[in-house]
This record gives structure tokens, sequence and C-alpha cells, in this order.
């Protein structure tokens, strides 16, 4: 609607507010590769140890710890673990006598794909129980989803899990209560064979999410300009539409970034008891087995989930807001 | 069908009610009619509680909270707008019936484009494509004088001045040329200067677009100006009815003189002269950001010095923005000031709180603005006055509650009130308890910042009366910081007025009844609204437009771009200079010759 000349130098700042934010994400991710290596070096007990077992001589352990690398300094295996993950290699497991890419490649599709398909479903639950209740606030539907959406807020998973599984694969025999995912699979046993983990992880992450989007938008619904609409004789979806949402997009959409990067490293539990090959339980194995390279790949993957979210809500709520866009 | 003589709007027996929690209902508005003629303006006039928004958003078939209207008619052109469903209302609104709401910051979306808001009544009623609506707006922005009329609309709220806002505001009103248009204290938050413009061009648009309004106040002086009717609501009833000039001359109920009454401060005494100087500021800069040089990277207050007397009082005057809450907190130490020197008693004060002593502190008590926020909502009004007690004189236990029984009834409270909340008070009550956590610190000096501009008229006008007598009982010396120049002229015994953080005047009381005075106080004199339907008129081409901004030259007058009696060659060159007469100072080149003959002439 403006003229496009009047808005060049706001793209300009718009586009080095952008990039302040990536910069600052990547500076975050670098903190956050040094918290992990020396919380991995923390782990007591030491890979060659765990390799060899327990009859193998102090000599034989040296030697291996020599081989592996165990005995340089910390800030020297720090910074050739970092050259060497810029460079995309994580390096090699010490158990499983792979490249952790490997070992990592086709849980991380795994883990993606529950997690994109989860996110696809609850955030589109999520977002119609948060505005349903808040333009219905104080009636009886708002407070039936309210009390549902508080018990699934404190159901503990594994319990949501368990009756599912009792419910629809012992029960019912509808759904497998195992999640097998090979790679022949085609779609359609895919998503049936994951029905149940999306299931489980949708009512752990929809309710917080549908909670928060009912907070921000009955704020903005108390705002005087919802009023002054009301007054203009503009209709209750235009005002939800045009008027609520472009203003309640900035909380919404940072507690969907929150709520979805516990998908990446939070679905231990459902992993567990569906027995899905996904990376959470990947990143389990590779503590109990003292596997750093594994284990440090993991936590830089969730980390690294994490930020992409928190940065992609950060700048959406950017664009949304003229008043930080300027 | 309705004949020429029929008025254009009809209100008989209007009620509205609140349905309480507990089954019962609370009338908010009681039996209330009126009727306008096509083109009048009808004035809705009382203190807050009284109804008068109520009624006005009944016009729209539209309450908050869920109050039930209930009418014999409410008749607008052929509409009966108390038989129509919300279906058929929604067309009403924003087409035939128009609202301009009292804070224009708020009524607007931040994050939608001005005009995408101004022309939506046009878009959502259907009647107008967006190029033509967009066309329209700018027709409208021009005839409401806003600047660069073709851009303005692609801004957002946060880019636009608060007088600007309203005019955009009257615009979206003004859009599908409503029958009826409802203003509801569309003033009201704008500075006096701001205020003058923006009810002229609210009037001429009144006039021009031929439509019938509705304007709804608490301050009769503003009301004076544009109505032809006014109506005064108490309680949610009808005081009293009539033409404007006739109810303002001659008010025949109590009510309304109380009101009129309290919108003319009574001129107090002058403290005696000869009062030693109790607090002095001496060339006192302050602002925010990183200091260097004793400048603040963002200045907002530069080279203030004044002095006051004790049990004297002076007023610090100034429009949004000129610094005046600024200095108050610069001479309580909540901003520290970064070069000058501040002196109580002779004895030189740090200037930040840290550096003070607790009796230091206890002699400079704030008041603020805003009882409401300054002040605990869950604590009694035992507890918010207890504390200074304990915290300056130690006094605790069966003592304090003696001492708090005390001040309550200084500020004239019910002792009862001691035990309640402080949410569970009135916005008066809530005051008076903020004046008493002050006293209960026994200061010296007291600072009153805007201390009425939240309240009722005659709820502020009696806080004032009790300040002015605590202050000559005690003698307390008392700084009362305000927009209102009338307010300062009847309490005050000094007055200094601020021009972007400067001090441009000081005159004594004396001195303020001579025509003499700084062309910004002259125009902030000639702003405040008289009780005088012709004042407005009568004001005519006086005023220079009240948008500009500083020069760029901080040595110059800061006052040069919007002085109607700048000497181009002088004014815009050389620094104003300092001239002293008998109780009066002022940074000026213009008006020193007249200050000289005044000087001869006594």
């Amino acid at each position: 609607m403006a003229a496009p000349a009047a808005n060049a130098p706001v793209w300009l700042g718009l586009t080095r507010v952008v990039l302040q934010r990536i910069a600052s994400a990547l500076l975050t991710l670098l903190l956050v590769s040094i918290v992990i290596f020396a919380a991995a070096s923390l782990l007591p007990g030491d890979a060659a140890q765990e390799v060899l077992g327990q009859s193998a001589t102090p000599e034989q352990v040296a030697a291996l710890r020599h081989e592996m690398g165990l005995d340089q300094p910390a800030v020297t295996r720090y910074l050739d673990w970092l050259a060497a993950l810029l460079g995309g290699d994580p390096g090699r497991s010490y158990i499983a006598d792979m490249q952790v890419t490997e070992l990592i490649g086709a849980r991380l599709v795994n883990s993606l794909s529950l997690a994109g398909i989860t996110a696809l479903v609850s955030v589109a639950l999520a977002l119609t129980i948060g505005i349903v209740s808040a333009i219905n606030r104080g009636s009886k539907l708002d407070r039936a989803l309210n009390i549902v959406t508080l018990s699934l807020v404190a159901l503990p998973e594994f319990l949501i899990a368990t009756v599912f599984v009792l419910l629809f694969s012992v029960k019912l025999v509808w759904l497998p209560s195992i999640a097998m995912v090979s790679p022949e699979a085609t779609w359609s046993e895919m998503l049936r064979s994951m029905a149940l983990p999306v299931a489980c992880l949708t009512f752990v992450v929809s309710a917080q999410m549908a909670r928060l989007t009912r907070a921000a938008v009955a704020d903005q619904l108390d705002r005087p300009y919802v009023e002054m609409a009301r007054l203009k004789g503009v209709t209750f979806r235009r005002i939800i539409l045009f008027h609520v949402l472009p203003n309640a997009a900035g909380p919404v959409l940072n507690a969907i970034a929150l709520s979805l990067s516990y998908l990446m490293g939070g679905a231990l539990i459902i992993e567990t008891i569906f027995s899905f090959p996904g990376l959470a339980s990947l990143m389990v194995n590779a503590v109990t087995s003292r596997d750093m390279p594994l284990l440090q790949a993991c936590a830089m993957i969730f980390c690294a989930a994490y930020l992409a979210l928190i940065l992609i809500a950060d700048i959406v709520a950017i664009l949304a807001n003229p008043r930080l866009r300027s | 069908m309705i004949g020429q003589t029929s008025p254009a709007v009809e209100v008989s027996g209007l009620n509205i009610a609140l349905d309480l929690p507990d089954g019962s209902s609370r009338a908010i508005v009681d039996n209330v009619s009126f009727a306008i003629p096509k083109g009048e303006v009808l004035a809705l006039i009382g203190e807050s509680g009284s109804g008068k928004t109520t009624i006005a958003l009944a016009m729209m078939g539209y309450s908050r909270f869920g109050a039930t209207i209930s009418a014999d008619r409410i008749r607008i052109g052929d509409m009966q707008i108390d038989a129509l469903g919300e279906r058929a209302l929604g067309k009403v609104r924003g087409s035939r019936v128009a609202y301009i709401a009292q804070s224009a910051a708020a009524a607007f979306n931040p994050s939608r484009t001005i005009i995408s808001q101004v022309i939506e009544p046009l878009i959502v009623h259907g009647l107008a494509s967006r190029k033509e609506a967009r066309e329209k707006a700018i027709g409208l922005f021009s005839a409401l004088a806003l600047p660069s009329p073709e851009t303005i609309g692609d801004r957002y709220v946060h880019q636009v001045s608060g007088g600007q806002l309203q005019r955009l505001m009257a615009a979206m009103a003004l859009i599908t040329d409503p029958e009826l248009i409802i203003l509801d204290e569309p003033t009201t938050a704008l500075d006096v200067t701001t205020q003058v413009e923006v009810l002229k061009t609210f009037k001429q648009a009144i006039v021009a677009s031929g439509a019938t309004a509705i304007y709804v106040s608490h301050d009769l002086a503003v009301v004076a100006q544009v109505a032809d009717q006014i109506v005064v609501l108490k309680d949610g009833r009808m005081v009293e009815q009539g033409k404007a000039g006739d109810l303002l001359r001659s008010p025949q109920s109590d009510y309304t003189h109380s009101l009129i009454a309290a919108a003319r401060p009574v001129n107090r005494a002058a403290a005696p002269d000869e009062a030693e100087a109790l607090l002095t500021v001496e060339a006192v800069h302050a602002g925010y950001g990183r200091v260097r040089d004793g400048r603040a990277a963002i200045p907002v207050i530069s080279d203030v010095s004044l002095a006051l007397g004790k049990g004297c009082s002076l007023g610090i005057i100034g429009e949004s923005g000129s610094g005046k809450s600024t200095l108050a907190r610069v001479i309580g130490g909540l901003l520290p000031a970064s070069a000058g020197a501040i002196r109580l008693g002779g004895e030189l004060l740090a200037p930040g709180l840290a550096g003070r002593s607790r009796e230091q502190l206890r002699q400079i008590q704030l008041v603020f603005q805003n009882a409401d926020t300054a002040l605990n909502p869950m604590q009694t009004v035992r507890d918010a006055i207890a504390r200074p007690l304990a915290f300056y004189h130690g006094i605790r236990g069966a003592a304090a509650d003696a001492r708090v029984a005390e001040l309550l009834d200084v500020i004239q409270l019910q002792p009862s009130l001691a035990e309640r909340r402080t949410s569970e008070l009135s916005g008066g009550q809530k005051q008076r308890v903020n004046l008493a956590r002050a006293l209960a610190a026994e200061p010296r000096v007291l600072l009153c910042d805007e201390v009425t501009s939240a309240l009722d008229t005659v709820v502020g006008a009696a806080i004032l009366d009790l300040i002015d007598a605590l202050r000559r009982q005690m003698g307390i010396a008392t700084i009362f910081i305000s927009h209102d120049i009338s307010t300062v002229r009847a309490f005050c015994d000094e007055m200094l007025v601020l021009y972007s953080g400067r001090v441009v005047e000081t005159c004594s009381k004396a001195a303020f009844s001579t025509p003499v005075h700084h062309p910004y106080t002259e125009l902030l004199i000639d702003s405040v609204p008289a009780l005088d339907p012709g004042w407005l008129a009568m004001l005519g081409e006086r005023h220079a437009p009240a948008i500009a901004d500083t020069p760029a030259d901080e040595a110059l007058c800061p006052f040069l771009a919007r002085c109607p009696v700048a000497i181009a060659g002088t004014c815009d060159s050389q620094p104003p200079s300092l001239r002293e007469t008998a109780g009066m100072r002022l940074l000026c080149h213009a008006v020193q010759p007249q200050l000289a003959s005044e000087a001869l002439n006594q």
C-alpha cells in the first residue's frame, strides 16, 4: 500500500535486525558447544575403559586412550572437535566403530518426521483451542477446554502413552503399539505406525500452546482498539483476523517455538515406549556408553533446532510488529 | 413520517442496568431523555461514574461489561436503535453513527497502518472501493489540517503525535458521512495548546459535515466552545438540561454551580516575600544516557535554576515533554542531575538517592500523579501510611496506629478507612492517602506532580484546597507541577515556565497579572478555554500552528519555531538574553522593549 521508495530504508533496517539476530544465534550456538563439550568431559568414567571392559590392564587402557586422543589437553580436543564439526564431520563413534553422521542420519530423519507431523497437528489444534476459548471467555466451553488443557499439562506423558497403547493397540487393536520405521515402508504404513507417538506428543505439547494462545488473544481482545473496531461495525471474524492476530502473533509464536523445541530432544519417553528409533534414545545410549562424539553431536543438533525455532519466532514477530520493525 | 421540525436524534426514558453476579441489577443510567435537532451538538457533562459515556455508547446499541439497555425510544433519523438486533446494529455502527474515542493512541491498532483503519468503515460496510476510500481519506486528512495528507496515513500509531492521532480518528469517523457523531472526551488527553487546535478543527469538521453530534466531557469550558445544548449528569441521572449559554450563565442546580466553581479556582493570598530560601536548584542539567562533561546523551532539562522559600509554593508549568516531571525526579534524587547543585536549607544534596542521608530523604517527599499506580493495591491504608512512619521516625505499633489516625484526620478521611485495601478506595480517596503517606515523613518540601490531573474537577479542587491549607498550617514548601496554568495561578506564589527543558520565564504572583509575558506563557494562557461560548471563535487566527520542531542550535531560543513575535535576524542568530524586572525573569529578545517600558511606567 505504501510507496516503495519510502519503504526502502525500512527494509534495509529490517535486514540488519534479522542479520543481527542470526549472528547472535550463531554466537549462542558457539557458547553452547563449549558447554556441551565441558559437560561431556565431566561425565565420570571414560570411553577407553568402557570399550575394553573391567578386565583390561591399565596399560591397555592408556594405549587406547592415546589412540583415541583422550590424553590430549581439553582445549586441544575441543578445538579439534570444533574444527571438524565446522567441516561437517562430527567424528567417529567410539563404540559402534562407525561415522557419527551414519549413526545419526537415519535417526535424524525419523525424529524430524515425528516432530514435523506432530508440529502440524498440534499447532493447528492448539491455535484453534486457544482462539476459540479466548473468544468465548468465561463460557462453559471455555471452562471445559481450560480443564482439559490443564489436566493434559499435568499428566505425565508415559501415562498418556500407556493409556493410548492399552486403548488403541490392546483393546481396539487399531494401531500398532510399536512404531517400526523401515526405509521400505510406504507412506500410509509409516503414518499408521507413527499415529500413536504423534498423538501422545500432540497431547503433551498442544496443551501448553493452547493456554498461552488463549492468554495472548484474550489480552488483545480487551484492548480499546478492539472496542473501536466493533463500534466501526467490523465483523467479529474480521476483528480476529485483521486486528487481533497480528498483535497476538509475537507471544503466540514464542509459545509455539518453545513447545515445538521440546519435540526433538524431549521425545525420549515416547521413543522408548513405542520403540521409536529417534535421536533422543540414541543420545541416551551415547551417555551410558560414554560415546562422546555421538553424544556431543546429538546435543548440538537439539540446541541448533531450539535456537532455529526461537530465531524464526523472533523474526516473524518482528515482521508482525511495526514498532520492532523500525 | 418524520416532519421537518422533528429532531434528528431523540432519546426518551433511557435506562441502563448492570447485572450483578448475585442476580440483582444496579441502574447505572436512570431515566435519561433528550432530543437533538439536526446539525446541533449536545454535550453530556459529568464526572466519572456519571454515566455519560455509557449513554453515548447506548446510541450505538452498545454497552460495556454486558449492561442491559432499555428505553422507551432511541431514535436516530428513521432508525429505531432500541429495536435493532446485533446484526442490524453492526450495519449502523461506523456507517450512520460514528464514534471518536478519548485516547486515539489506544483506539488505533498498533500493528496496522493508520489509513487501513481509517478506510475500514467504508470497506466493511461496502460503501466504496479501496481506491475511492483512500482518496476520500486523503481529502479528509487535508480538511483536518494534517501535515502531508498524502502519506501520513501510511504511518503507524507510534509514528504520529497525539494531536494528529486525534484528528486521524476524526477522519475515521467522518469518512462514512455519518448522521450522528459521538465524541467521547476527544481532547482530554491532549496538551492545552494542542487541545485548542483540535477543538477548532473538530468544530469546523462537524459544521461542514452537517452531522448531529454528542460531545461527552467532564470539562465545562471545553463543552462551552462546541455545544449548543448541555445535559448535566450525576450518578446516571439528569441534573439539568438547557441551551449551552443559558446553562453556563445561570445554572439552576447546586451541582452545576459546584462544577462551574471548580472550573474557576479562587485566587489564594501570596506567602510573605521575605521567606528565606529553603530549597535552591542551581543550573541543573539532567537527562538519560551516558553523561559526558555534565551533559547527558539525551538531555531533558538544561540549566534550570529555582529557589523556594519556607512555606512558599512554586508552580512549574509546561506541556507534556517539557521536562516538568523530570525536574521533580531530579530534585527528589530519583534521576541524578548530570550537572548543577541542589541545596536544602543551605546543605548540598547528593545528586542520587544513594548519596543522600535518610534525614535528607525525609525532608523532600513526592506525591505522584497517579495514585492508582503509586499505592500498592494489596496494602491497607494503614500499612501504606505506617510504612514511612517506621522508616523515617521509627514509630511502630500503637503509636503508629495513633499517628495514622491523626494523619487520616488531617487529610479528612474517616478513621474507619484505615483497614481498607487501597484498591477499594475512590480516586480522590487514593490521592488523599498518597498525600498522607508523603506527610507522614513530615517533609519540609512537598513535590506534587500533576496530583489532580487524574481526578474529576470537583474532587481535584478539594485536594488542591487541602494541600494549600496544609502548606499554610505546617509551613511545608510545595512545588506544584501542572499543565493547567489557571490552577498554578490560583495556588502558587511563584510560577516557573518550562519549555523543552529550559526555563523561559519565572514570575511572581503579583507580576503574573501584568500583560507582559514570554510568548510561550502567553500561548499557554490563551489556550486555557474560558467558560464562555464565544471564546474559541474570539481566539480567531492568533494562534500559530502548534506543531514545530525546536531549533537545531541549542543555544538559540527553544521556542523560536513556534514564536509568533520572533524577530528575524535576531532570534535566529543570537541566544535569548535574560531580562529581569520586579518579580519577573524571562528569556526573550522580542518582549524586552515592552518590559522596559512597563518598568518605566511603574
